[in-house]
């Protein structure tokens, strides 16, 4: 079974006489485990089809489906819910609240989920656990290196379990070792986890770790 | 979810407590200068009307000549002119003939000038005085002109100290004068001289012994109702006029004068000032409701990112609002109630240096607060609520 589902999406920014077509009719499946690597040039979609892909964008027309769901009919309450329950997100910038150890950064989520502070705790503990960053748990982010930091976020999007981790350019910020740890960190999740991840990025060397890339091109698919 | 809300609020005031001092402040500074401006501005208005009320404001002062200081070649009163109002005018409550004369009064080898005033009973009642020590004169006393005297409190202290001068003699001119009794302290008139400078004693005492004439040179009359005091004024210049033979086309040699009349123009001084203060006042509100907006707006716009992070791992709006409105109610109440704290510290201090009475005003207290904090939550959660209903995308790139 597909997790997520494209079907002929286009999206539109602006109205009026300047539209900017940033999807323009796209397909594409998904399956549960891949690791999905989206490439292309700036304005091609790619982080068009990554918000929509996250509940976070609407689509213009065409149907988005996630488990068979069609997200469009969903309200934002629900949209929120779908988020909190399946997804995982990492980004470029990292996103941390920058006067909070790591540790809270990680338990965040689960605040929202309405975890007690056991279960909290100890699901934090473990992703950070994962992401090999233990020992830095009651570390504020500016007292991390980027590499660091960016395993801070990686645990912050794990620690629900999610079906899918959507990784905006995760080494966009890195250098080039940090980028190459974070990227195993990111295929040991996806082989061990069985978590499905979707990656957008410009760097060939990081495409190279996914099992499947996307070419984007003027709103489409180049293939 | 207010729990959570509740925990996720007073961590980030901790987490951030220059922001959350710089809010605090505002509204301390807000609540505080408003506060301590009404409330000595009301003491100083209280301590106004107090001096007034201390004079008494039913009173009509009859004195001779047209304008002041052009009494001495016009004739004095007698006291057939007092028999008369006392007899004539109705709704009177007391009638006190008094003449002044300045001495030197000697007691225990120290010595002091003040203001002997001749009078009877009756300028106690209509001058509002009340004794702290002793008796008013007797019966016998006045009709004789016994050397009995009653002291002001500034006499006293410059002649006697801390001692109970009733019993005691003090020497006025060529005579001895027994001390029966000490004034309960008035302070200073609304004009500014010093009420409690003087020493009383029997009109006729002072008429025989220091100014040799029985010549009244003031009659103050206390009228009982503050609605009659027209009428009484009307009266009583009728009366004199006749008694004074003077005819219709001429003008009065006297004046009888409505404390009224001096009194309004002092109030209307006091309300200026009082209104001034009030300006001033709202003016520092507005300015302390400013700053508290400027805290709180550029730090919602600093924390616009902070909400997008939030929305994105999961944050519904509203649990973004209850954190955001938590976090303004407390900040806004901690600081609400330290500038309660500090305005009353600082008006006790205030009041004291300027010598006017503290009052604390309840109604200004839970204005002040409440237009502060009501500011406070105002401008911490609308713009929070703005972000949290953004695109969490669009909170995210907000730099």
């Amino acid at each position: 079974m597909p997790l997520i589902q494209f079907k002929n999406i286009t999206k539109t920014y602006g109205t009026g006489e300047n539209p900017f077509p940033a999807l323009k009719g796209l397909n594409l499946t998904i399956d549960e485990g891949e690791f999905l690597a989206l490439m292309g040039p700036s304005g091609s979609g790619k982080s068009t089809t990554m918000n929509i892909a996250a509940c976070l964008d609407t689509v213009t027309s065409g149907t988005y489906l996630f488990q068979n769901v069609a997200v469009d009919k969903l309200n934002t309450h629900q949209r929120t819910l779908l988020r909190r329950n399946f997804l995982g997100f990492i980004f470029q910038g990292f996103n941390l609240l920058p006067r909070s150890s790591a540790l809270e950064n990680v338990e965040l989520p689960l605040i929202y989920r309405g975890d007690n502070k056991q279960q909290r705790r100890s699901a934090a503990h473990q992703a950070l656990e994962k992401v090999g960053l233990s020992d830095w748990k009651d570390h504020n982010p500016n007292e991390l290196s980027g590499g660091q930091q960016q395993r801070v976020a990686i645990a912050r999007a794990i620690v629900t379990s999610p079906k899918i981790l959507l990784a905006d350019e995760p080494t966009g910020n890195l250098d080039s070792q940090t980028s190459l740890e974070i990227m195993s960190l990111l295929t040991s999740l996806n082989r061990d986890s069985g978590v499905t991840i979707i990656m957008v990025t410009h760097e060939k060397e990081m495409a190279g770790y996914a099992s499947r890339v996307v070419q984007f091109l003027d709103g489409q698919i180049r293939n | 979810m207010f729990w959570n809300s509740l925990v996720l609020a007073l961590n980030a005031i901790r987490r951030n407590l220059l922001r959350s001092f710089l809010t605090v402040l505002g509204i301390i500074i807000g609540v505080a200068a408003v506060i301590t401006m009404v409330t000595i501005g009301r003491g100083a208005t209280q301590s106004v009307s107090d001096q007034i009320s201390a004079m008494g404001t039913n009173q009509l002062i009859v004195r001779p000549g047209q304008r002041r200081g052009s009494g001495s070649n016009t004739p004095n009163f007698k006291q057939k002119d007092v028999d008369l109002i006392q007899n004539q005018v109705t709704g009177i409550a007391g009638v006190a003939p008094y003449s002044t004369v300045s001495a030197n009064v000697i007691a225990q080898a120290k010595n002091y000038t003040t203001l002997i005033t001749g009078t009877t009973n009756d300028f106690f009642t209509v001058g509002n005085w009340e004794l702290q020590s002793g008796r008013k004169f007797q019966y016998g006393e006045l009709k004789s002109g016994k050397a009995s005297c009653i002291l002001g409190t500034t006499v006293k202290n410059k002649l006697f100290a801390e001692q109970n001068p009733v019993g005691s003699r003090v020497r006025i001119k060529q005579f001895t004068c027994e001390v029966i009794g000490v004034l309960k302290p008035k302070g200073q008139s609304t004009w500014g001289t010093d009420q409690d400078d003087t020493v009383v004693m029997p009109l006729k005492t002072v008429h025989r012994r220091l100014l040799g004439s029985s010549d009244i040179a003031r009659i103050a009359v206390k009228v009982e109702d503050n609605n009659n005091i027209t009428n009484s004024q009307k009266k009583i210049t009728e009366l004199l006029r006749e008694s004074r033979r003077i005819s219709e086309n001429m003008e009065n040699d006297f004046r009888v004068l409505d404390m009224r009349q001096i009194i309004k123009t002092l109030t209307g001084t006091t309300r200026v000032l009082t209104m001034l203060l009030g300006a001033v006042a709202a003016v520092s509100l507005l300015v302390g409701g400013i700053g508290i907006m400027n805290i709180m707006l550029v730090s919602v716009t600093e924390r616009t990112k902070e909400i997008g992070i939030r929305l994105a791992i999961g944050a519904l709006e509203k649990h973004v609002l209850m954190q955001f409105l938590i976090e303004s109610v407390v900040l806004s109440s901690i600081g609400g109630i330290l500038g309660l704290i500090l305005a009353t510290g600082l008006s006790i201090f205030g009041a004291s240096l300027m010598g006017v009475p503290f009052l604390f005003d309840l109604r200004i207290n839970i204005v002040a607060f409440l237009f502060s904090a009501s500011i406070g939550i105002l401008f911490g959660f609308v713009p929070a609520r703005r972000a949290a209903q953004l695109n969490p995308i669009d909170a995210l790139r907000h730099e």
